[in-house]
């Protein structure tokens, strides 16, 4: 997400880092590049000017922490700053004593609303096993209905709505009555998008909410939104208030200071990412994360979460069994890819850990290298996959027909599992294994960098 | 003074395009309201600005380029070409060759104008038919330009048109684009939603070539830049329209939001290798975001706006006049 950010703050501070002391112009030359930085990342400017003055008087301010050499505290000061300004630990929505729980999306055009409507139902289903029912209130841009009800459907929401000719006020009036009445949970208002300047749908906006009164207004930005991001967060906040924030196309490599600026300007906090076109691709937003995140720390804890999420611990028990045994298999092995493909695709699980740098992070990993690995796999016999080394010549030719692969294709796939088996043999007899040596003769695997 | 369509396009045999009279009287049936709400919003939009312009040339002195910055950074520009544009300046400022707040201000405009004014920056219409394939991040404003665009050239200019719906893959992206088709009054082709994009592609430029029209539109779903599948999707499309025709597709546009800060530029380069991007449609002018990238982008890539958007209804597509924008950079 903030991947950019991140290695330009690590360029400034790699000198501090490196050094014991700590001079006014090295604090000077930190901070020249942190602004730019953040005005690269969309940060505004006013907010960058109030972030480097606070950073800087903390550094110079000689507040020494325990056994922290100046640079490292520099680091710690942007770090504890950065998270305080994103807005401390994760929030969630909150829920009404009395349901239906209503909530009224909001925001420009084009900033993902329809579909931050149809997550969010989802994960408020997921979560929380809500009964959940978005309704239909935006009646300007063409087909924005149909839309709704197309993802509302899928998210498993039962989707309210009353066409396009009627004023969008009644139907969120009529959309609360009706969850009132069926006993709903939550209900979700879907609106149209309009333009922070605009007095007339900006009233309307305002009347929805002194209509139906909800328990909270979510504005809905963009990532990749610049500057203006404070200008709208502003007028939305004046005319019609709201309580936390969406921010959506997380997914792409937007370095999002709209997420920084917003959060500072408004102090409205920042509730759910949105992270990509599936409806499951929808999570709360963890400032404190994004911070070490920002700094080039990894964003351990959400890939702690996911892995939790989808590793199955009865067969990771039984998996450590069969390494001790030494009778890991290509069955396994297949097991271990389906396990890890479990926590998302491979090229977003690679920005989450610490230590990954630029380069790896960049490269473009072939989801469909994964599908091939399998379609050989399955082309053995149970009897192969226990036992690759029964593998041979007439074997191969057999293999890489049936899935549709080639001879060296089944190869390299024996070679890499022959590696790996080598290596776990090493680490489940405690031995560390030769890292070096192994990556020199195998490169990385399933063809990483191409 | 503001750029006519007849400026934007290139028509057969020096074939001159109505003049804008004629089209707004002709646009007058929609345009009462929309008029309304631009002087609404101009006046907001003034009130939000005022703090910038105010003091700004009168002395100049280091606060002045430090603000001047800061004014340039806040619409979007970006560090980079801030720093170009107001170091030209202060240099000619030093030098004297200008003084004076309204010739500073001027100059200061005419700089950044410059770096707007840069390749082709009309749109030539004489192949038949030509082929304009549009891209661009989700939510930029594809669909609503297709029809925009279709709109102009079925209305004004009386061109046979054909829309072609691309984007099968969002819910209902075939729908929204069909209810323009109706409202423009041009030929619609589509297919199933999640039918293959080249495959509609491929049959909007066959109805046009059959039916004898002179343009064919073709919608495109909306794709980050760094959804490597999706980006071969698209050139994909390109390439089966150029099978098909040559030198098509004739124009490529790429839909900027105006709101969209320093990703913009990285939006316009990935977008480039993947089609041959000819120039920008800068949307949604009509807010408070200046669209300072697309100088980022005609500076960095040699990319040219030739159209804004400025509303939501059919006829607030505009041609692109770099000076105009210029003076909206810094006057808000």
């Amino acid at each position: 997400m903030f991947d950019s950010l991140a290695d330009k703050l690590q360029g400034a501070l790699q000198d501090v880092r490196g050094r014991g002391t700590l001079t006014e112009s090295d604090v000077a030359a930190a901070m020249r590049e942190i602004r730019l930085a953040l005005l690269e990342a969309d940060v505004n400017f006013k907010v960058v000017k109030e972030f480097t003055a606070a950073v800087r008087e903390r550094a110079l301010g000689a507040d020494v922490i325990g056994r922290l050499n100046p640079g490292q505290q520099v680091v710690k000061i942007v770090s504890d700053e950065l998270t305080e300004l994103m807005g401390g630990a994760a929030r969630d929505l909150s829920f009404s004593p009395r349901p239906p729980t209503i909530v009224v999306m909001a925001g420009l055009q084009g900033s993902g609303k329809t579909t931050a409507t149809a997550k969010l139902a989802r994960y408020l289903r997921e979560q929380h096993s809500s009964s959940v029912a978005v309704a239909a209130c935006d009646v300007q841009r063409p087909a924005a209905v149909d839309q709704l009800i197309k993802v509302g459907r899928q998210a498993g929401a039962e989707v309210y709505e009353q066409g396009t000719d009627r004023d969008p006020v009644e139907i969120a009036k009529w959309a609360r009555d009706r969850a009132i009445a069926e006993g709903k949970d939550v209900l979700i208002i879907d609106t149209s998008g309009r333009l922070h300047i605009d007095r007339e749908l900006m009233d309307e906006l305002k009347r929805i909410k002194q209509t139906v009164k909800p328990h909270a207004v979510l504005l809905v930005v963009d990532a990749m939104t610049g500057q203006d991001a404070v200008s709208v967060a502003e007028q939305f906040g004046e005319v019609t208030g709201f309580d936390g924030v969406v921010m959506t196309k997380l997914d792409g490599d937007a370095r999002g200071g709209a997420a920084l600026s917003v959060k500072a300007i408004t102090g409205k906090p920042i509730l759910f990412a949105s992270t990509g076109e599936k409806l499951d691709q929808f999570e709360r937003f963890h400032p404190d994360r994004m911070a070490q995140r920002i700094l080039g720390m990894g964003d351990v804890m959400t890939l702690i979460e996911k892995a939790q999420g989808a590793y199955d611990e009865r067969e990771a028990a039984q998996l450590e069994r069969k390494l001790r045994k030494a009778q890991f298999g290509l069955d396994d092995f297949l097991e271990q890819l389906r396990q890890v493909r479990r926590l998302g695709p491979l090229q977003s699980l690679l920005g989450l850990i610490p230590g990954v740098d630029k380069e790896l992070r960049n490269v473009r990993v072939d989801e469909r290298d994964f599908d091939r690995i399998q379609a050989i796999i399955l082309s053995m016999t149970p009897q192969e996959r226990r036992h690759p080394e029964l593998i041979n010549g007439s074997r191969r030719v057999r293999i890489a027909r049936g899935s549709g692969t080639n001879v060296q294709a089944v190869k390299a796939l024996i070679k890499q599992f022959e590696q790996m088996r080598k290596l776990m043999r090493q680490v489940s007899q405690g031995r560390m294994p030769d890292l070096g040596a192994l990556l020199g003769q195998a490169g990385a695997p399933t063809r990483l960098g191409r | 003074m503001a750029r006519d369509w007849s400026d934007l396009f290139i028509l057969d045999g020096g074939q001159a395009a109505p003049q804008p009279e004629a089209a707004e009287a002709e646009g007058g049936r929609v345009g009462g309201r929309f008029r309304r709400l631009r002087e609404n919003l101009r006046k907001t939009r003034q009130a939000l600005a005022a703090e910038v312009q105010a003091t700004l040339f009168e002395d100049p002195n280091e606060e002045t380029w430090e603000r001047l910055e800061e004014a340039l950074i806040y619409a979007d520009v970006g560090a980079r070409t801030t720093a170009q544009v107001v170091s030209a300046l202060e240099q000619e400022a030093t030098a004297g060759t200008v003084s004076g707040g309204p010739e500073l201000t001027e100059r200061l405009v005419e700089l950044l104008a410059e770096k707007a004014r840069t390749g082709e920056d009309r749109i030539d219409l004489r192949a038949k038919p030509t082929v304009v394939l549009i891209a661009g991040v989700n939510g930029t404003g594809k669909t609503t330009t297709a029809g925009k665009l279709a709109w102009h050239l079925r209305q004004q200019l009386g061109l046979s048109v054909v829309l072609g719906a691309a984007d099968t893959f969002r819910a209902a992206g075939i729908e929204q684009l069909e209810v323009w088709a109706q409202r423009a009054g041009v030929a619609f082709v589509s297919r199933a939603a999640g039918s293959d994009p080249g495959a509609v592609a491929y049959d909007a430029v066959d109805a046009g070539r059959r039916g004898g029209a002179d343009v064919v539109l073709i919608d495109t779903a909306g794709r980050l830049h760094t959804q490597h599948e999706l980006m071969a999707e698209l050139a994909k499309v390109s390439r089966v329209v150029a099978k098909q025709i040559p030198q098509a597709p004739h124009e490529t546009l790429l839909t900027v939001d105006a709101t969209t800060g320093q990703n913009g530029l990285r939006q316009a380069r990935l977008f480039s290798e993947a089609v041959p991007v000819s120039g920008l449609v800068l949307t949604k002018l009509d807010g408070t975001a200046k669209g300072g990238i697309a100088l980022a982008i005609a500076q960095e890539l040699g990319l040219p706006v030739k159209l804004i958007g400025v509303g939501e209804g059919l006829e607030d597509l505009r041609p692109f006049e770099p000076t105009e924008f210029a003076r909206a950079l810094v006057a808000g």
